[in-house]
C-alpha cells in the first residue's frame, strides 16, 4: 500500500513527505484513546440510564424500550448542537462523541443548523443529510447484502 | 520594470497612503488586538449567515482604508480583491457597494500581497493614481465551505489552523507618503504532493521557500536587507518545515528576522489553535494592522511579506488531488516621513 | 453490572473510532461508515444481539447499532415475507432513530443559529 503511493510521487516530493512527516506534531494518541474510552462509555452510560427508566417507569419492555431512547439520546444531542456545545465536547472527545448515535444526530443537527441560511428547503432540506448520507446509504447497501447472503445460505423465509 | 525572472522593481516608489484593518471577536482576544482599527463583538456581526458577515468585514475595512486616505471613493481607479468564498464573493458584493472598477483575483490565502503587487505595478506604471487592495477571510464561512458545519463535533488534529476572521484593505498611490512598496515577487504554483487539508503549513512551505528564493535571486540582494522576512500563514509546522528546507538549500535566512504571521495572530496559550491561523485575512490584517505600525514607529525599516495560499477546492481534495500552493512576495520599506 | 458493560463495551467501540481517526486517519464520515458496515456484518454473523443482551446500551447506542437495526429489519421481513422482505424491510427497526434524527434537527434550523 505503501509503495502505490509512492509510485505517485516524484523523488523530491517522496523525500519531502518524508520531511513533512518528520516536523508533523504526532497526534497525542494515548490520551485521545482515553478520553474517547472516557466519553463514549459516558454517553452509553447516559443511554443506558434513559433505557432503564423506560422500562420502569415508562412500562416498555427491555426491546421496546430501545426506540425511546435512540430519540431521547438523538433529541438531547441534537439540543446540545443548538446551544453550541456539543463541537467544544467533540475537541475534547473525539470518537467518544462522534461514534455514539449522539454524533449522527450531531452531523444531521449541525448540517440542518448551518445551512438555513440557504432555506428551508434547499438549504435544511437538501443539505441536512450531507455528513449523515453515508451513513445511511452504506449501512442499507450492507444490510441488503447481508440479507442476500443469508437468502442464499438459509433459503430464506416462509413459504 | 521587470527584475529577473518573476518579479517587479517599482522605481516610482508607490506608497501605501492608507491602512484599515477590521477583526472578528476572537482576534480581538490575541495579542496584536490593539493594532487593529475595528475588533467586532460577535462574528455573525448583526448579518443573517456568515457570507453576509464577511462581506461587511471587507466593506468596512475598504471604506475605511479610503477614509484613512484622505479620499472618497470616487476618486479611487481600481479595487483589487478577492477571498476564500467560492466565486470571490465577498470580494464582489463588496466591490458592488463600493461602486469602483474591480479586478477580482484569487489567491487563497496570498490574495493579500497577490493584489498589493497588483496595485503597486498599477500605480507604479502610471496606470492608475489610487488603487485599493483588500483580502478578507472570515473561519465559519471557510469551515463552512471547505471542511464541515460550524456546530459539526470534528476533532482537529495538532496540524489543523483557524481561519482568521478578518479583512485589510490598502490604498496604494504615488501622491501622499507612506511605507513605499519597492518591489514585488509573483510565485509560480508548487505542489510537494501533499494531500491533507488539516496540514495546509506542509503543503504551502514550499511555495513560500521558492518565492523567496527567488526574490532574493531577481534583485540580486541577500535575505539580510530585510530586518523582516515574515511568511503569511504557514503557522508551527510549515514554519519549521520552511527553517529546514532554508537549511537545505543553504539558503542564508539567519542574515534577518523570519517570522510567520500565522504565528504571531493568536495566543498559544489561552486560545485552541492547534498550530496557528490561516485564512486570507491573516496576513492582510497583520502587516496593514501590526507590522506597518511597527514600520510608522521607526522599529522596522525594510521588510518582505510573503503571502502563502493553498488553491485547493473542496472537490479537489475529494476527487483525491493533493495542494496545489503558491506564494506572492512584496517588499516594504519605510517612507519618506520615518527615514 | 450492566451498567459497567454498557460503559466498557461503549468506550471501546469509541476507542476502535478513535483509532481509526488517528491511525488508520479515516474521515469521521469514513469511520462511521465502516462502523456501520461492521454492525451489519457482525449482526448477519448473528453475534451483535447476543451483545446488546450482554452490554445493554453499550452495544446499542455506539452507531454499529445502526447497521444491526438495518440488518435486523431486512431478515424480520425476510422470514416473513420471503425474498422481497431484504428490501422492505431495511428501515423498519431504525425508522424511530431516523425519523427523530430529521425532525428533531429541522425544528433546530428553526429555531437555532449557528453559533461559529
Amino acid at each position: 500500500m505503501a509503495n502505490n503511493i509512492k509510485k505517485n510521487l516524484t523523488r523530491v516530493q517522496q523525500e519531502y513527505k518524508e520531511l513533512a512527516q518528520s516536523v508533523e506534531p504526532p497526534r497525542p494518541i494515548l490520551k485521545n484513546f482515553i478520553r474517547a474510552f472516557i466519553a463514549g462509555g459516558a454517553i452509553c452510560l447516559v443511554g443506558q440510564a434513559i433505557q432503564e427508566m423506560f422500562v420502569h417507569w415508562g412500562g416498555f419492555d427491555e426491546k421496546k424500550a430501545g426506540d425511546p431512547t435512540v430519540a431521547v439520546m438523538i433529541l438531547l444531542s441534537v439540543i446540545l448542537t443548538s446551544l453550541g456545545v456539543y463541537d467544544k465536547l467533540a475537541q475534547w472527545a473525539g470518537a467518544g462523541s462522534a461514534v455514539p448515535v449522539t454524533g449522527f444526530a450531531n452531523s444531521m443537527a449541525s448540517a440542518a443548523i448551518e445551512h438555513q441560511s440557504e432555506g428551508m428547503v434547499l438549504g435544511v432540506g437538501g443539505k441536512m443529510f450531507k455528513l449523515a448520507g453515508p451513513v445511511i446509504v452504506f449501512g442499507t447497501v450492507a444490510a441488503f447484502a447481508v440479507g442476500i447472503v443469508h437468502l442464499l445460505i438459509k433459503g430464506g423465509g416462509g413459504s | 520594470m521587470l527584475k529577473g525572472h518573476q518579479s517587479w522593481l517599482f522605481e516610482n516608489k508607490p506608497f501605501i497612503r492608507s491602512t484599515a484593518t477590521v477583526v472578528g471577536p476572537f482576534e480581538g482576544r490575541g495579542p496584536l488586538a490593539k493594532d487593529f482599527d475595528i475588533v467586532h463583538g460577535e462574528s455573525m456581526m448583526g448579518q443573517k449567515s456568515w457570507e453576509k458577515a464577511e462581506k461587511v468585514l471587507i466593506e468596512e475595512a475598504a471604506k475605511l482604508a479610503i477614509e484613512n486616505a484622505g479620499l472618497t471613493k470616487e476618486q479611487v481607479q481600481f479595487y483589487i480583491g478577492g477571498d476564500l468564498m467560492n466565486q470571490i464573493i465577498s470580494s464582489s458584493f463588496a466591490a458592488r457597494t463600493l461602486s469602483i472598477p474591480y479586478i477580482g483575483v484569487f489567491g487563497a490565502c496570498s490574495t493579500s500581497m497577490e493584489s498589493l503587487a497588483l496595485a503597486a505595478n498599477l500605480v507604479n506604471s502610471g496606470s492608475a493614481k489610487f488603487v485599493l487592495a483588500g483580502t478578507c477571510s472570515h473561519d465559519s464561512s471557510a469551515e463552512k465551505q471547505f471542511r464541515y458545519p460550524t456546530e459539526y463535533g470534528s476533532q482537529k488534529p495538532p496540524t489543523a489552523q483557524y481561519t482568521v476572521t478578518g479583512a485589510g484593505a490598502a490604498v496604494v498611490s504615488t501622491e501622499g507618503d507612506g511605507p513605499v512598496v519597492t518591489s514585488a515577487t509573483i510565485g509560480r504554483v508548487i505542489d510537494m504532493g501533499i494531500k491533507d487539508p488539516f496540514n495546509m503549513g506542509a503543503a504551502m512551505a514550499p511555495a513560500a521557500v521558492d518565492t523567496i528564493e527567488a526574490h532574493v535571486r531577481d534583485l540580486g540582494i541577500e535575505p539580510g536587507y530585510y530586518d523582516l522576512i515574515v511568511t503569511g500563514d504557514l503557522a508551527k509546522v510549515g514554519y519549521e518545515i520552511a527553517c529546514k528546507l532554508f537549511k537545505k538549500h543553504n539558503f542564508p535566512i539567519e542574515q534577518t528576522e523570519y517570522s510567520d504571521c500565522g504565528m504571531m495572530i493568536y495566543d498559544y496559550e489561552t486560545q485552541m489553535v492547534q498550530a496557528g491561523a490561516s485564512g486570507c485575512g491573516c496576513s492582510a490584517v497583520v502587516t496593514y494592522g501590526h507590522l506597518l505600525n511597527r514600520m510608522r514607529r521607526g522599529e522596522l525599516k525594510r521588510i518582505l511579506v510573503v503571502a502563502t495560499g493553498a488553491l485547493l477546492s473542496p472537490i479537489s481534495f475529494q476527487q483525491g488531488e493533493s495542494i496545489p500552493c503558491i506564494a506572492h512576495a512584496v517588499s516594504i520599506e519605510a517612507g519618506r516621513e520615518i527615514l | 453490572m450492566i451498567f459497567l458493560w454498557a460503559f466498557l463495551v461503549g468506550g471501546a467501540i469509541c476507542v476502535f473510532g478513535q483509532f481509526c481517526f488517528d491511525v488508520l486517519k479515516l474521515t469521521p464520515a469514513h469511520t462511521m461508515t465502516l462502523l456501520v458496515v461492521l454492525g451489519a456484518i457482525v449482526d448477519g454473523i448473528g453475534w451483535y444481539d447476543p451483545l446488546i443482551e450482554f452490554a445493554g446500551a453499550g452495544a446499542s447506542v455506539p452507531i454499529t447499532s445502526f447497521g444491526n437495526a438495518l440488518v435486523h429489519g431486512a431478515l424480520q421481513e425476510l422470514k416473513s415475507n420471503g425474498w422481497i422482505g431484504i428490501i422492505t424491510g431495511i428501515f423498519e427497526v431504525t425508522s424511530a432513530g431516523i425519523s427523530a434524527a430529521i425532525i428533531f434537527s429541522f425544528l433546530a434550523a428553526l429555531f437555532v443559529k449557528p453559533k461559529g
